[in-house]
């Protein structure tokens, strides 16, 4: 189904939807998963992202997601200078991942604090994206909807007390996907939700002893 | 949205509406978003493309790579044998959004970046000529949104999919429908608008100079706008196009699964394969590679 609003829009800064649009996305995407802005970032990129990449702005609509800018936001020009300014340590390589992969498509590899996180994205066209690799586990994310994610040891019974932690809070749940990397190691699990989970609903699933518990806002 | 143009100018035929407003109901109708929604989204739309117009006929913007920017001005300024035209005012306005979304100015895509001067151009153009208000404009947009709609549907919207006719060609056809819908013609009119100006843009190819979305892009913009116009001036001087409107949207969606991956922009053809596009692009990205980051 096809809007009048997905012809007419989005509004947004230029010059391409799937360099610079869908490249901010896969940033602002990767700084939720991250828990707010890091203090530093790897950014690969792969593919035609590699090749015509710094003539599309696609390095600083990256940075200007990872700085929490929208699409449309007039800074992203401007992203390389104010990460400094922001105190994010920014630096870029490019690469050809091994795999699969759409022609648009980086990976993030980001430091908060103690942590590292690793998210891999690509930018599928129009400026919609699919993120599609957390920490070395597949996933396939829109960022269309709200998404819940969090990390749990690979054991029985952890989708059901998931699933009725977030029907306990009304949270209801578009899509789900859980993979993981090995057997009876750890599992990701990815719920996109119809609406915004409350607190209550990431309390309950922080409660089941799982890690990494992240509510991502919809960014598309 | 619909499935065929036809389908719905049949529709404003019965209602006795034109095919904005049309598009209106039928947007309202999928029940995503509420009439009052979708026409205040329009109203903003309308008022970016305005603010992209004016920012670049400033002449002052540069592209990323340098390769574009000030001819929307140097056509706004200079009296050439058309100056001071509505022509002029199209070209300029179609220019001036296109330098300015190469710079990394805001721009509303319609239906993509790379082709996103053309419908402001060409709407702008005819509501400042005509002293139209913007709630005629707003229809001129969901008319054109109608019909992207369907193209996107039958056929494509995308350059690496179908060419330049997918992106500049659309867009053309889109401000078509626009530019008869607030000129206040019927929908069989917008229909042979939307024709008798895509038949003009088919086969064209994407061929971006090192894959920006510089040159030829921003002046296709201009050649799209003025094919838009000219379809415009025909349907409603009474021209009637032989192929059913549904049925050029087919054959450019044929011509765009058939065409050469080289003219589908990735740079392996066309201009960008000439000497001196292949000279350009080379010197201009390790230009871009050699800056510091």
């Amino acid at each position: 189904m096809v809007s009048l609003l997905d012809i007419i829009g989005p509004v947004m800064v230029g010059p391409s939807s799937s360099h610079t649009a869908g490249a901010c996305r896969i940033g602002l995407f990767a700084r939720a998963l991250a828990g707010g802005q890091p203090g530093s970032a790897r950014v690969e990129l792969h593919g035609s992202f590699a090749r015509t990449g710094v003539g599309h702005g696609t390095d600083r609509a990256i940075v200007g997601g990872l700085l929490g800018f929208q699409p449309d936001d007039e800074r992203l020009r401007a992203s390389l200078e104010l990460a400094r300014e922001a105190g994010l340590d920014v630096s870029f390589a490019n690469t050809t991942l091994r795999g699969e992969h759409h022609p648009n498509t980086a990976r993030l590899t980001l430091t908060r604090g103690d942590r590292t996180i690793a998210v891999t994205g690509s930018s599928i066209g129009a400026g919609r994206i699919s993120i599609t690799g957390i920490d070395g586990y597949p996933v396939e994310i829109t960022g269309a909807l709200p998404t819940l994610v969090f990390v749990a040891p690979d054991v029985p019974g952890i989708v059901a007390a998931a699933t009725s932690a977030l029907a306990g809070e009304s949270a209801n749940i578009a899509t789900m996907r859980v993979s993981r990397r090995r057997k009876g190691g750890e599992a990701i699990h990815v719920y996109e939700l119809d609406s915004a989970p409350s607190d209550g609903a990431v309390e309950a699933i922080r409660a089941l002893g799982v890690r990494m518990v992240r509510a991502v806002p919809r960014v598309a | 949205m619909f499935d065929s143009v036809r389908e719905a100018v049949d529709r404003a035929a019965r209602e006795g509406v034109s095919l904005g407003e049309v598009a209106l109901r039928a947007e309202s109708e999928a029940g995503l978003r509420s009439r009052v929604e979708v026409e205040a989204a329009l109203a903003r739309a309308l008022q970016v493309m305005r603010g992209a117009i004016d920012r670049g006929r400033q002449g002052d913007l540069r592209s990323v790579s340098g390769l574009v920017g000030g001819d929307a001005a140097l056509v706004a300024r200079s009296p050439g044998p058309l100056g001071g035209t509505l022509f002029t005012d199209v070209l300029s306005g179609a220019l001036a959004v296109q330098e300015v979304n190469a710079a990394m100015g805001v721009i509303v895509a319609a239906p993509t970046a790379g082709g996103a001067g053309v419908l402001p151009g060409v709407l702008l153009g005819l509501g400042t000529r005509c002293r139209l208000d913007d709630a005629t404009l707003v229809r001129g947009l969901a008319a054109a949104g109608l019909v992207g709609a369907v193209v996107a549907v039958r056929a494509s919207l995308s350059g690496a999919e179908g060419g330049c006719q997918a992106e500049t060609g659309a867009a053309a056809a889109m401000a078509a429908a626009a530019g008869v819908e607030v000129l206040g013609g019927s929908p069989e009119e917008a229909e042979h608008a939307i024709g008798l100006t895509m038949q003009g843009t088919l086969g064209l190819v994407c061929d971006p100079l090192g894959g920006l979305v510089e040159v030829p892009c921003v002046y296709r913009n201009a050649t799209g706008a003025a094919m838009a116009l000219a379809g415009i001036e025909m349907a409603l001087s009474g021209v009637r196009f032989p192929i059913p409107v549904d049925e050029v949207i087919d054959t450019m969606g044929e011509i765009g699964r058939r065409m050469d991956v080289r003219y589908r922009e990735t740079a392996g053809g066309g201009l960008a394969a000439t000497p001196t596009g292949r000279r350009l692009a080379r010197e201009r990205l390790v230009a871009l590679k050699g800056k510091p980051s």
